[in-house]
This record gives C-alpha cells, sequence and structure tokens, in this order.
C-alpha cells in the first residue's frame, strides 16, 4: 500500500513539475535558513564537559553593602569572589574538589632565538582544578595543595604553546620565562578547550581562544601577575589591592557527587554567610547565598547573543512563510485532483486511504526539501563560520543536527499537508462524479 | 467587483491562506526595511576625522619598570622617528580614535565646582592627544580655536588627582546637552576627584564620534583635551594619500628601528578600523536583504502558482463569459482586480501584524518605533509585486478563446 502512493505520489509530482518544484524550493528554503540558525544556537549553549557537568557547581555569595546600587550597565560584583571568600571556601574541602581561578595574559619570552616575545593567554589556579574539570595530560601531571601553599615556581602548559617553545610535547622540567619570572615545566596538557569556556569570568569572551598555561593561584599572586577578569570594588581599599575583601575577582567551582553533598554545600555556604555577617564582614542576609548547576549558571550568563536570537526568530518567521505557501498550493492541487479522489472513494477507497494518499505525497515534498534544506544551511553555516563573531568557528552540524534537519523538513510538510489532504478526503464522491 | 468576491468566497480556505501569506511577508518586509535603513544611519555617521589619511598603531614596551619621564622620552623619539617616514604629515599619541572599540568608558562632567548630580552630565568619553592633535586627525571646529602649543600638559584623565589642561575642544552634542542655548565658547568644565578640576571650552566640533556607539553614551558625547602623553598610547599617523598602506607596511620597522625591546599590538588603517566596526551590521543588513528578497519570490512564485491552477480550472468559465460578450480586457481585468483584493486584504492584516512585530522587536531589542512612513513602502512593494505575479496567468486567461464554452467538459 505505502509503495503504491509512493508511486502515485512520485507520479502526481512529476505531472506538474513548475509546482512541485516551487513547493520544493519554498520548504528548502525555509528548512536551511531555520536549520543554519538552530545548528548556531545549539552550539552556542552546548554542554561544554559532557558526562562532568552535572556534577560541577557554581557557588555564589554576597559581600556587597546593604545600600549598593547595581548599574545597569556594568557586571555584577557578585558574579565573582574576593579573594578571602575563594580562599575560605578552597580550604573548608566541604566539597568532593574545589578550586579557586582566575585569567590572565602573560608575556612569555622563547628561549629559541628567532621567536621573538609574545602574550599568551592561560589561568592561575588552586590545585584541584584539573581533576575536578578532567583536564587530560600528555605528560607529567599538575601541582599538589601543598605547592599552592609554597607558591611553587611552576607551570603547567598547553601542548601548543609547549610545541611553538620547546617544538615537542615534551617540555616537563624545562624552565619558560613568563614576565620576568622563571618557571618549571612540570606538566603539558592535550589542548583543552570547553566551549562555551565556562570557567573564565564573563567578561572573557565565551568562545574564544584556549588557555596556554596553567600556573598555581598563589604563585601568580605572589610573582603580581595580572589578572584579566571583572574587578569590581564597592568600598574603599586598603593594603593589598587583590587581598581585599571589598574587591571581587576570582572564581570558585567546586564537585559535588549526589543530592546530599549538594544540600550539605548550600548549607555551608549559608553558615559561611551568617558567620561573615556576624563578624560584621556581611550586610545582606545568608539566604542570598546561592548555589547553581554548572548549565543552569551558563543559562543565566546569556551567552546566546540578542542578534543570533533575533536571526534566529527571523528564520522561523521565514519558515513560517514558506509553509503557508505550501498549504495553499498543495490545497490548491489536491482539490483539483477531486475527480480523481471521487472515482477512487466510489470504488471503494476509504476517507483515510484518500488522507494516507496525500499524506505521502507531502512527506515526498518534504523529503526532497530536506535534501535541499540541508544544503542551504550548509551554505549559510559556512558562511556563518567567515563572521569574525568569537563562536564562528563552532557553526558545524553534528549528526543529531543533520537528523534534525530532515524530521523537521519532514514534519513541516506534513504538517502543511494535513489541512488539503483533509479537505481533498471530505469531497463528496456523487456531486464530482456527476460532472465528470 | 461583486462577482469577483462571491467567486472568492467558494475558495475561502486557499484565499485566507494566501491573504495570511501575504501579511506576513509584508509584516516581515516592513520590519526588515525598517532595520536595513537604521543600520544604515548608523554606518553612514561621520567620524569627524580624515577617515582614509590615518595610519594607527599601538606598541607596549617589555621588561623595564617604566616611569612616566622614560615613557615620555621613549614617545618623543618614537613619534620623531614616526614624522621622518616618507609622506607622513604628522604623528601624534591619542587615547582612542573614533569607533575603535578601545577606551570608551564615560565620566561625569560638571557645570559648577563640585556640582550636585543636577549640575553634571555623566558618560561623557574623554579623548586626549598630543600637540598636533586637532590637524593631525583632521578634526573640523565649527566655533572656537585650536588648542595653542602651551596648553598640552601633562594630565591623564583617569588619575584625578592633578590639575586637567586649562582648555578643552567639546562637541556640538556635549555642548548643547551642557548648555542648551547658550554659546558653549569659554565656559568652564569642571571634571576630576570631587569635580574639582577646571577647563574651559576654547572649540566646538559638530562631528567626532565615540569610540564606540552604545546606548549609555550615545554617538558623539566626548571632549578632547591636550596632553603631552596619552594613556592607551596610540600612535595616529595622517599620510599623504596614495602612501598609506606602504606607511602601514613600514611603520613595525620603523618602531623596532627606535627600539626592538617592545611589541606591536596593533597596526591598521584607520579605514579598516571603521569597516571592522561595522561589519555585523554589513552582515545583519546582507542577511536580512536575503531574507526579503526570498520571501517576496515565494510570495510572488505562491502567487503565480495560485493564478495559474485557478485559470486552469475556470477555463470552461471564461470560455463561457467570452462567448457571451466579456472582451479579452474585461477577463484580464477580473484577474487583476481578484489579485488586488486579495493582496490588499493581505496588506491591511499585514500592517497591523508590522506594528505587533515591531512592537515585540522594541521590548526585546530595544529597536527603536516603526515611522508610519516604513508601511506605505512595504503596501506598494506588494501591490507591485502581486499585480506583476498575476500578469502571466491573467494574459493566458484571456487567451481563452470563446469556443471553449461549446466544448464538453
Amino acid at each position: 500500500m505505502f509503495g503504491y502512493y509512493f508511486d502515485l505520489a512520485l507520479r502526481s509530482l512529476k505531472r506538474n513539475p513548475v509546482l512541485t518544484a516551487l513547493m520544493v524550493l519554498a520548504i528548502g528554503l525555509g528548512i536551511g535558513a531555520s536549520m543554519t540558525m538552530v545548528t548556531v544556537l545549539h552550539v552556542m549553549s552546548g554542554d561544554p564537559l559532557p558526562g562532568r557537568s552535572g556534577q560541577l557547581y557554581y557557588p555564589q555569595l554576597d559581600p556587597l553593602p546593604l545600600k549598593y546600587q547595581q548599574s545597569a550597565y556594568g557586571p555584577d560584583p557578585r558574579l565573582n569572589f574576593t579573594w578571602p571568600d575563594a580562599m575560605a571556601l578552597v580550604a573548608a574541602h566541604r566539597a568532593e574538589r574545589q578550586a579557586a581561578m582566575a585569567g590572565g595574559a602573560l608575556l612569555v619570552r622563547p628561549a629559541r632565538t628567532g621567536l621573538r616575545p609574545f602574550y599568551v593567554d592561560g589561568r592561575y589556579a588552586t590545585a584541584d582544578f584539573f581533576a575536578m574539570f578532567g583536564v587530560p595530560f600528555l605528560r607529567g601531571q599538575g601541582w599538589s595543595a601543598a605547592e599552592d601553599d609554597g607558591r611553587a615556581r611552576v607551570v603547567v602548559l598547553g601542548d601548543t604553546l609547549s610545541r611553538k617553545l620547546f617544538g615537542t610535547s615534551d617540555s616537563v622540567g624545562r624552565m619558560v620565562r613568563f614576565g620576568d619570572a622563571d618557571l618549571r615545566v612540570i606538566g603539558v596538557t592535550a589542548d583543552w578547550h570547553p566551549q562555551p569556556m565556562f570557567y573564565a569570568d564573563a567578561s572573557s569572551k565565551a568562545f574564544g581562544e584556549a588557555d596556554q598555561f596553567f600556573l598555581p593561584l598563589a604563585t601568580a599572586m605572589d610573582l603580581k601577575f595580572d589578572a584579566n577578569s571583572n574587578q569590581s570594588s564597592w568600598a574603599s581599599i586598603e593594603g593589598d589591592i587583590m587581598k581585599s575583601p571589598n574587591l571581587t575577582w576570582l572564581q570558585v567551582w567546586v564537585q559535588l557527587k549526589d543530592p546530599a553533598q549538594i544540600a550539605a554545600y548550600r548549607q555551608f555556604l549559608s553558615d559561611y554567610s551568617a558567620q561573615q555577617k556576624a563578624l560584621g564582614r556581611f550586610e545582606r542576609p545568608p539566604s542570598h547565598a546561592r548555589l547553581y548547576g554548572l548549565m543552569d549558571w551558563l543559562g543565566r550568563q546569556n551567552l546566546v547573543s540578542a542578534d543570533v536570537r533575533l536571526q534566529l526568530w527571523l528564520a522561523l518567521g521565514f519558515l513560517l512563510v514558506c509553509m503557508t505557501n505550501i498549504v495553499a498550493l498543495l490545497l490548491a492541487k489536491f482539490l483539483r485532483r477531486s475527480g480523481e479522489v471521487s472515482v477512487r472513494r466510489a470504488l471503494g477507497a476509504r476517507r483515510r486511504d484518500i488522507f494516507l494518499q496525500f499524506g505521502i505525497e507531502s512527506a515526498v515534498i518534504g523529503l526532497a526539501g530536506g535534501v535541499l534544506g540541508l544544503g542551504i544551511a550548509q551554505l549559510g553555516l559556512w558562511s556563518v563560520r567567515h563572521r569574525p563573531d568569537d563562536y564562528a568557528h563552532l557553526a558545524q552540524m553534528d549528526f543529531s543536527m543533520l537528523v534534525g534537519t530532515f524530521v523537521l523538513a519532514v514534519v513541516a510538510s506534513v504538517l502543511a499537508g494535513l489541512l488539503p489532504a483533509w479537505r481533498a478526503c471530505r469531497v463528496a464522491p456523487a456531486l464530482q462524479l456527476k460532472t465528470l | 467587483m461583486h462577482p469577483i468576491i462571491s467567486a472568492l468566497k467558494h475558495h475561502k480556505t486557499v484565499v485566507i491562506l494566501v491573504v495570511l501569506e501575504i501579511a506576513l511577508t509584508c509584516a516581515i518586509v516592513s520590519n526588515g526595511i525598517f532595520i536595513i535603513g537604521n543600520h544604515l544611519a548608523t554606518m553612514r555617521m561621520q567620524t569627524g576625522v580624515a577617515d582614509n589619511e590615518l595610519v594607527w598603531a599601538e606598541s607596549s614596551g617589555i621588561g623595564d619598570a617604566s616611569t612616566s619621564a622614560s615613557q615620555a622620552s621613549r614617545a618623543a623619539a618614537d613619534l620623531a622617528a614616526l614624522r621622518g617616514m616618507p609622506g607622513v604629515k604628522s604623528a601624534v599619541i591619542t587615547n582612542s580614535l573614533p569607533l575603535s572599540s578601545t577606551g570608551s568608558w564615560g565620566t561625569c562632567i560638571a557645570r559648577k565646582a563640585g556640582g550636585a548630580d543636577a549640575e553634571s552630565v555623566c558618560t561623557v568619553v574623554i579623548y586626549a592627544g598630543t600637540a598636533g592633535v586637532v590637524n593631525t586627525l583632521g578634526i573640523r571646529l565649527s566655533q572656537g580655536r585650536d588648542f595653542l602649543p602651551q596648553e598640552y600638559q601633562d594630565y591623564d584623565p583617569f588619575q584625578g588627582e592633578r590639575a586637567p589642561p586649562p582648555s578643552v575642544i567639546i562637541t556640538r552634542s556635549l555642548a548643547q546637552k551642557m548648555w542648551p542655548g547658550e554659546d558653549p565658547l569659554g565656559k568652564p568644565i569642571f571634571l576630576g576627584d570631587k569635580n574639582s578640576g577646571v577647563t574651559h571650552v576654547v572649540g566646538v566640533t559638530d562631528h567626532l564620534l565615540n569610540p564606540s556607539i552604545n546606548k549609555q553614551s550615545g554617538a558623539d558625547l566626548n571632549m578632547l583635551l591636550p596632553v603631552t602623553l596619552a594613556t592607551g598610547n596610540m600612535y595616529v599617523l595622517r599620510t599623504q594619500p596614495g602612501v598609506r598602506d606602504a606607511t602601514l607596511r613600514n611603520l613595525p620597522k620603523v618602531l623596532d628601528g627606535v627600539d626592538e625591546q617592545r611589541i606591536i599590538t596593533e597596526n591598521h588603517s584607520y579605514s579598516d578600523t571603521v569597516s571592522d566596526y561595522f561589519h555585523d551590521d554589513r552582515a545583519l543588513i546582507w542577511l536580512l536583504l536575503v531574507v526579503i528578497g526570498s520571501l517576496l519570490a515565494l510570495t510572488a512564485l505562491g502567487v503565480i502558482g495560485l493564478s495559474s491552477f485557478w485559470v486552469q480550472q475556470r477555463t470552461h468559465q471564461i470560455g463561457i463569459r467570452r462567448a457571451i460578450g466579456a472582451t479579452r480586457g474585461d477577463i484580464l481585468r477580473y484577474f487583476q482586480t481578484e489579485n488586488f483584493l486579495i493582496v490588499s486584504a493581505g496588506i491591511v492584516l499585514g500592517l497591523g501584524l508590522a506594528v505587533v512585530l515591531n512592537l515585540l522587536l522594541m521590548k526585546q531589542y530595544e529597536l527603536p518605533r516603526l515611522p508610519l512612513t516604513y508601511l506605505p513602502i512595504a503596501a506598494i512593494v506588494l501591490w507591485l509585486l502581486g499585480q506583476l505575479a498575476v500578469l502571466g496567468p491573467a494574459l493566458r486567461a484571456a487567451a481563452v478563446p470563446p469556443v471553449v464554452a461549446t466544448r464538453s467538459v
């Protein structure tokens, strides 16, 4: 039965090639435009650490004074941590693993001749960073908590930087000059580039370049290396700026295994806030302390720009117009075959047979439109990849999007065919047969 | 008219669908054209500087703990070398340039010393440039004079403790905001810590864009201070036409020749900088043009497909009408009027949809209100498109010979 209807559909479509081409073109354009933007959205809101993200949490404290006014344009200081709070959370060891971190760009002076000094992006972090995020090592390993405390002059390099500086991935034991300090390489990681770079602060590019070095946070503080995150303060600062309790600039991530640990950690954050309030440092209630899951946290950062969302709506609006167009054309086409339908009905076909026949014809158009749409979407993604935006290089279709294209195309065309097919199967055979 | 409407009543569903399609197209096209117009207006704004003659570079020194004095002497050596390049008319150091996207934070300035909030204007961008900055950038003053040589002073707008230079050049927009309707020349501006420093307006320019155009500071709320050394350290060169690209190529070598211990972080022709600034706008305009074009084409093809179908379906009736005296023109006009009615219904609905869509966009993307002049444009485009699309099928209908009526079906 299915094969027969498929054959009928092909014959019917061949009889009117211009109209068929028009419908395939319409659905192809609509699907192509929509899938381009859906793919961009898909890669921008993807999971940066599949398999691990479910256990990663971002705590948030509220050290702001009661009367603090949040500017509509500036960043929220509470997105980051002050040095004393970050260190207290790391030292408390209440989570499975926990690390404080901040980004920095440092001047590297290669020992190799013929290579000029250059700036490179990296991260200052505490020891758990590698184990918590599962950073893959090619050689050596990260540093220990003891080395954190000892402000060890050590560094972990990314593979790309190691090759650039030493021509090999095996640079463990070599010395690198960062700024004015010589650091010993203790490990080399494979190039590790979660997208978006969830652990960086909101001021950095979420889809930007990968970190190429990692060094102990305490060492970076000791050497007075600059951090390039947002630094927000709300009161005058005395003494060491970076260690002030009135300046937020650090990020803290924790790993929690089960709901019990999560509940316990929430309680710990609340207790910590209450304790700080009792000491007179915090002014706001402990209930302001929060704990966000990784994906929840990313959802709050609005990584998908307004432009991309506007373009998605534009594409979907376009698809809607395409579908209206196809509904009208299919309706005209199917109703024109009232005579044929009546003959089939008179010969014993049920309404549902007619409905199925026309449904299959719509699906065939959808399938052809899907193929065209896939081509157009690839063209669209190619043009997105040539934009200068930081997310551009991610615009690739994966397998799920590939399947999604066909599903969307067939669903859209079958939906478009519903009304015309329903109208066609309601045709009264007697009336039509009389005029034949 | 009446027979056409009653005929259309027999195809209610199809007619409603076509009307819907035209309405959606109308809504999207009118808003699309509006967004394009908005972006084009921004892109056409004059930067206020000599776009095609400027080259700029930034370099950061390595190593030595730099004091203000050593910075000044290094900057002087760099500038001397840059001015010595063939075809370079002049060279200065500034903290930023219009549309360069750097150093665009705003400050508050006041009309009175220690002025209360009501006396101050905020989110004003401060430009600072070394001797000859007005002529090098090509800023045209519409009122007042350029800075005098002795007015360039050692001042950093972001370390408010030192007294500012005695004179300042401001944009017309800032003058209007500070002293609406008054002559700004000679007026004092207070800035720095608790607005303790004072400077006086010596010149006004009609055009000088901000480093970036945003909601906070608007397009051109800024002022220019004469300094001896500018933070940000942008070397800006004005070249003779024709040697700009050569200057751009040789600039790193010249700077390295002065002192090799540096990294040249930026080196661009200014027109590239402006073009980069508007890259997103251009991309969006192209995207909208493609979408609008495809939508219009699709709508036209839909109308053609449907009219052809109706013509075929009514061949017999057309024959009868011809046989009882209708001319070819009558048949042609019938289909044209029918199309006009359908498209008009679509446009009426579409204009409503366009306004709704615009309200949504205003809320989500802070777009301005859609001016009503855009609506007739979209309407006329759709009417013309509809008439063009129906012409082919209508001519075919008009060509149906009366003899068809006598044939049995």
